[in-house]
């Protein structure tokens, strides 16, 4: 009887005095580099990588500075408020981007801009991986009723188009605040990640080292955060970085349509529909000025997220 | 292949199902009285009654959820809050429209990004290669209704080439910048991974064995190569549908194109909730009805794929 206790109990007390785990998840190669240590070597030799990563650099950098670079207030009227200020300004010295129907130089909203968009690309990226990794790791680890139920959720959330339901969320709150925006674009984006992490899960599970692990018997949320996820999580990682450019496109379309950062907040996407009216006019550089920026964003964290694909994806080594 | 086709049919229904419930909740949780919004200011304490009585809108939400689930069935979508219209008469008017758009992008992308993946695959590290894949990367990851304002400032607006927004007379002429805005990303996207997967094949023993025999170079591409590369590049399409239809929600918006993507918005903005629910739920069926395509197409494409042993 008393044996028989003792068997039952013996994989937790297993458990807590363990140091076998530790050779487990050791995943250091043989000659002491670590694969992370081999994949940004590879990241360094990739040029293409390497510029977009300067690229995101810039754009942090002006976004962390602005208060320190823009040459004007991003927000306040200068035309009642100084004498010089010129409407409609094209590029000039006084004004290198412009200025906007209000006076406002339009190089200061941009550098400003970049907070905005960083902003909701981080946490709506941070909101995305913490719906999406827990759901895909539990639906490739578990299987059954589980990975039904999650991937049923994945294909009903993908089979809405996309824009209109990230609009249907927002529109349930009155005044959309930038955290509500960040938080119903994650609500909705998190099915990409989910999918990749399931599909990771599932080809990890039945491999020797999650077997061993098992019959240590330690309990399956170890299993799966201590020895599982930092096997999967270069392709997350990637699909993390990827996902930053679309997320801020998909709040540059929102601030575009109106269901986004409202007036006078200097979002890209705001001022791009703010330039569109008088586009007919000939000021070409109120929108054209955000897009660019929009898109030297996107594309540098494109680069950065293809070319971790190349340095940490095994399947593209080979 | 007739039973994985049917087995594909029955598991849509879950997943509209589940569709049609979310986007139910969301409209029943969305602030904004529907008997307001179709009154304006004028409607009186009675009148507004009377009409959320007509509505069912006094009905307990469980109650309303089986009555909107039941005229579903029906293939009725109810009525717009805004104009009194039938949401499904005012889809159908539209849809035309929408798949006027959305068709002549998918041709124009796939014809485009196909040639350019191929060709840029064929001369690696050319030229041609790098300035398509620059052109490619620039395009996927530049915002789509800001692509649409500079085609309108640059062809419409400064060279007068094509007409501006709207649709016209319905001439081919209005089409052509919604098409091509709306057509950049997925034929970037395509462009890139016709490239990458051809540059895999390229590698293969059965091409090297196939210009050993002495086939012309052309032949070996577009003949041994393409055949085996077109498989992710049509799965590739088909998650594309999606993004085609929310890059049709802001293409519309930009041309003033009359489709069900400028419907939908326009909904959301008056707040007119049940065409917002059925310009959803018929995106969510155009959706499941295409993905269902492209995965029958597998087997055509490649034999291997005949879900024989499944």
């Amino acid at each position: 009887m008393t044996d028989e206790i003792k068997n039952k109990k013996a994989p937790q007390e297993f458990y807590t005095k363990n140091e076998n785990e530790e050779n487990l998840t050791a995943s250091k190669a043989e000659d002491g580099r670590s694969l992370y240590a081999e994949a940004w070597a590879r990241f360094r030799r990739n040029k293409l990588a390497m510029l977009g990563l300067v690229m995101a650099a810039t754009v942090i950098l002006a976004a962390m500075s602005a208060n320190l670079i823009a040459p004007y207030d991003p927000i306040k009227y200068s035309v009642w408020s100084s004498r010089d200020a010129v409407r409609f300004s094209p590029p000039s010295k006084a004004y290198i981007m412009g200025s906007d129907l209000l006076g406002r130089d339009i190089f200061s909203r941009v550098l400003f801009g970049a907070r905005i968009s960083l902003q909701i690309g981080i946490f709506a990226t941070l909101v995305t991986l913490s719906i999406g990794v827990p759901l895909g790791a539990v639906a490739g680890y578990k299987g059954g009723l589980a990975d039904d139920l999650i991937s049923w959720l994945v294909n009903v959330i993908f089979a809405f188009p996309f824009m209109l339901f990230v609009l249907a969320v927002v529109a349930v709150f009155k005044n959309p605040s930038l955290s509500l925006i960040y938080i119903a674009i994650g609500v909705v984006n998190w099915v990409q990640v989910c999918r990749v992490t399931r599909g990771q899960f599932i080809s990890l599970r039945s491999r020797e080292f999650v077997e061993a692990a098992r019959s240590l018997g330690l309990p399956s949320s170890r299993i799966i955060f201590r020895h599982i996820l930092p096997n999967a999580v270069a392709p997350i990682i990637v699909q993390a970085t990827l996902g930053m450019g679309s997320i801020i496109m998909i709040e540059a379309g929102l601030a575009y349509l109106g269901f986004g950062a409202q007036p006078p907040t200097p979002s890209w996407g705001l001022m791009i529909s703010e330039g569109q009216k008088y586009l007919g006019q000939g000021t070409w550089w109120w929108s054209v000025f955000p897009g660019l920026a929009i898109m030297y964003t996107v594309l540098s964290f494109n680069f950065v997220g293809d070319g971790l694909r190349d340095a940490l994806d095994v399947r593209l080594k080979r | 292949m007739l039973a994985h086709i049917v087995r594909k049919l029955l598991y849509s229904i879950p997943v509209l199902w589940g569709v049609v419930t979310a986007i139910f909740i969301l409209m029943a949780v969305v602030p904004g009285d529907p008997a307001r919004i179709m009154m304006g200011q004028r409607g009186d304490p009675e009148t507004l009654e009377r009409i959320r009585s007509d509505l069912g809108l006094d009905l307990p939400i469980g109650r309303q959820y089986t009555k909107f689930i039941g005229e579903l069935l029906h293939g009725d979508l109810g009525v717009s809050y805004r104009n009194n219209e039938r949401v499904t008469t005012a889809i159908a008017e539209r849809f035309s429209a929408t798949l006027r758009l959305t068709l002549w992008a998918m041709i124009l992308a796939g014809a485009v990004g196909l040639t350019a993946g191929v060709i840029s695959a064929a001369t690696q590290y050319s030229i041609f290669d790098y300035s398509a894949m620059f052109i490619a990367i620039s395009g996927v990851s530049a915002p789509v209704f800001w692509v649409g304002l500079l085609l309108l400032l640059v062809f419409a607006y400064s060279l007068g080439w094509v007409p501006g927004v709207g649709e016209g007379d319905g001439s081919w002429r209005y089409l052509i910048l919604p098409v091509i805005t709306l057509g950049i990303r997925p034929a970037a996207l395509i462009a890139r991974l016709t490239r990458s997967c051809m540059l895999e094949v390229l590698n293969q023993d059965y091409i090297r064995t196939a210009r050993a025999k002495g086939i012309s170079e052309t032949v070996v591409v577009a003949k041994h190569a393409l055949k085996n590369a077109m498989i992710p590049v049509v799965t590739v399409i088909g998650t594309q549908i999606s993004e085609l239809l929310s890059g049709a929600v802001l293409t519309e918006t930009i041309f003033a194109w009359p489709g069900i993507g400028r419907l939908s918005v326009e909904a959301l903005v008056n707040r007119d909730f049940p065409m917002i629910r059925g310009t959803v739920i018929v995106m969510a069926v155009i959706f499941l009805i295409a993905n269902l395509a492209v995965d029958i197409s597998y087997g055509f494409i490649d034999p291997r794929v005949r879900y024989d042993n499944e």
